[in-house]
């Protein structure tokens, strides 16, 4: 299967397969007008299989959404056709209003005002934490 | 620290000390009568409590300050659709030092966030507790005159039992106490705890379902009630609700020396015959929080400057 190369824009590759369709989500690119591809489960040397996301865009593109759900993912910034920048992704010690707490007796579930904000716990088991009720990130 | 929101907040010195300070003034109350003079503490309560709001304000009284408070959300502008940040702020202007207690899991931590005097969390929701957890501390402390080596029984509601979890954190950072978790299968102790906790610090524990069996090794039992308010469905509360009851009969194994805790209001499962025993400390427990009130309040009011 074959997809054209982009020109200005960011390549999300190493994303572990699976997890391309929450990436998409979680960092808004439906809201895009311009061109935007999801490849699944491509085939990877190292990964065995792996995702990759294509933007035919320069957008600014929130590094802690990809390190919290995939920080194994790179990102290639790509200029005039030329890859001018490979950045690697590391787990971000807070999220801030990327996922919603899910506790219905979190304060955040009454006071709409307040930022959703989850702390890294757990570095080894990616556990991210409520800082408000403790609750755990699904 | 501005504030305490969680019993972690406190360092192990910082809680040497508050016990420290709590046993100058059950020692000594003549010297701190007037130690708070002219300083106000706002309990704003937006949920049910009369020991723990009662406890706050005869602390207050008894440093020779003022008190002015808020009780239930009713009669206070949260019921207008005031924020807690709002409130917190509002509320700065008129007091030195606040104690909260609300429903959702966070609020005091949000008020913390907000306020420009210190904060005290009195409960916020079935998340923390902390100054319950002093008073069960200190409790221990006058009781045992240790915080070591201790085998300390939690048993009833382990799940939603906001005390149990804070008196297993801070517990859990002294050498060689073994913890022996007694509930109903719905209620046991959250994994979180376990991992986070017991597993990670390499804490002794056992689980299981039988009280009895287990009565000789322990040197603290801590009782605590199944709560109504913490049970989305009805049903599961009056399944569970009478799973353990503490009778004299079920105390002949214990040891001499045992404390028998409990943070209060019991319902039944503590029988009332148990408090003529010697090895019954629940009213000592509720004194004591005063105490330890007493002597975060100092703490605070100091350490901002106050006093």
């Amino acid at each position: 299967m074959n997809i054209d190369s982009i020109n200005n824009g960011i390549v999300i590759d190493h994303i572990s397969a699976g997890n391309g369709m929450k990436l998409y989500e979680l960092l808004g690119l439906a809201e895009l007008d311009c061109s935007v591809a999801i490849i699944k489960n491509v085939v990877s040397q190292k990964m065995g299989k792996k995702d990759i996301i294509k933007v035919d865009a320069d957008i600014p593109v929130d590094l802690d959404v990809i390190g919290f759900v995939d920080p194994g993912a790179t990102i290639n910034i790509i200029r005039n056709g030329s890859l001018v920048e490979k950045r690697n992704i590391e787990m971000p010690e807070r999220l801030v209003n990327v996922i919603k707490c899910r506790n219905p007796r979190c304060i955040t579930s009454c006071e709409q005002e307040l930022d959703h904000v989850f702390k890294l716990t757990d570095r080894e088991h990616k556990v991210y934490r409520c800082i408000y009720c403790e609750t755990k990130a699904n | 620290m501005k504030s305490l929101i969680d019993i972690l907040d406190l360092t192990t010195e910082e809680l040497d000390e508050l016990i420290a300070t709590a046993q100058d003034i059950i020692a000594n109350p003549a010297k701190y009568a007037e130690a708070c003079r002219g300083k106000k503490l706002a309990t704003l309560f937006f949920e049910p409590s009369t020991r723990t709001r009662m406890s706050f304000e005869a602390a207050m009284y008894e440093l020779g300050g003022n008190v002015i408070s808020v009780t239930g959300a009713a009669s206070s502008s949260a019921a207008k659709g005031e924020s807690v940040a709002d409130t917190a702020k509002t509320v700065s202007c008129y007091t030195d030092i606040i104690a909260i207690r609300h429903p959702k899991e966070g609020a005091a931590y949000v008020t913390a966030k907000n306020a420009s005097v210190p904060v005290i969390n009195a409960g916020d929701g079935g998340h923390c507790h902390p100054t319950q957890t002093l008073a069960d501390l200190l409790t221990i402390y006058r009781e045992k005159g240790r915080f070591s080596g201790l085998t300390i029984g939690v048993c009833g509601d382990l799940k939603f039992g906001r005390t149990v979890h804070s008196l297993i954190n801070a517990m859990s950072r002294y050498e060689g106490n073994k913890f022996v978790l007694i509930s109903p299968e719905e209620l046991k102790v959250p994994s979180y705890v376990k991992k986070d906790v017991l597993q990670q610090k390499n804490i002794p524990y056992v689980q299981t379902t039988d009280l009895e069996a287990v009565m000789p090794e322990l040197d603290i039992l801590y009782m605590t009630r199944v709560q109504r308010e913490r049970f989305f469905n009805e049903e599961d509360y009056l399944r569970l609700k009478d799973s353990y009851i503490l009778t004299v009969d079920k105390l002949k194994n214990a040891k001499r020396d045992l404390a028998i805790l409990h943070p209060l209001p019991r319902v039944n499962e503590i029988s009332v015959a148990v408090d003529d025993d010697p090895r019954a400390c629940y009213f000592k427990q509720v004194l004591n929080g005063k105490y330890m009130r007493m002597a975060l309040i100092l703490k605070l009011l100091r350490e901002a400057g106050q006093i």
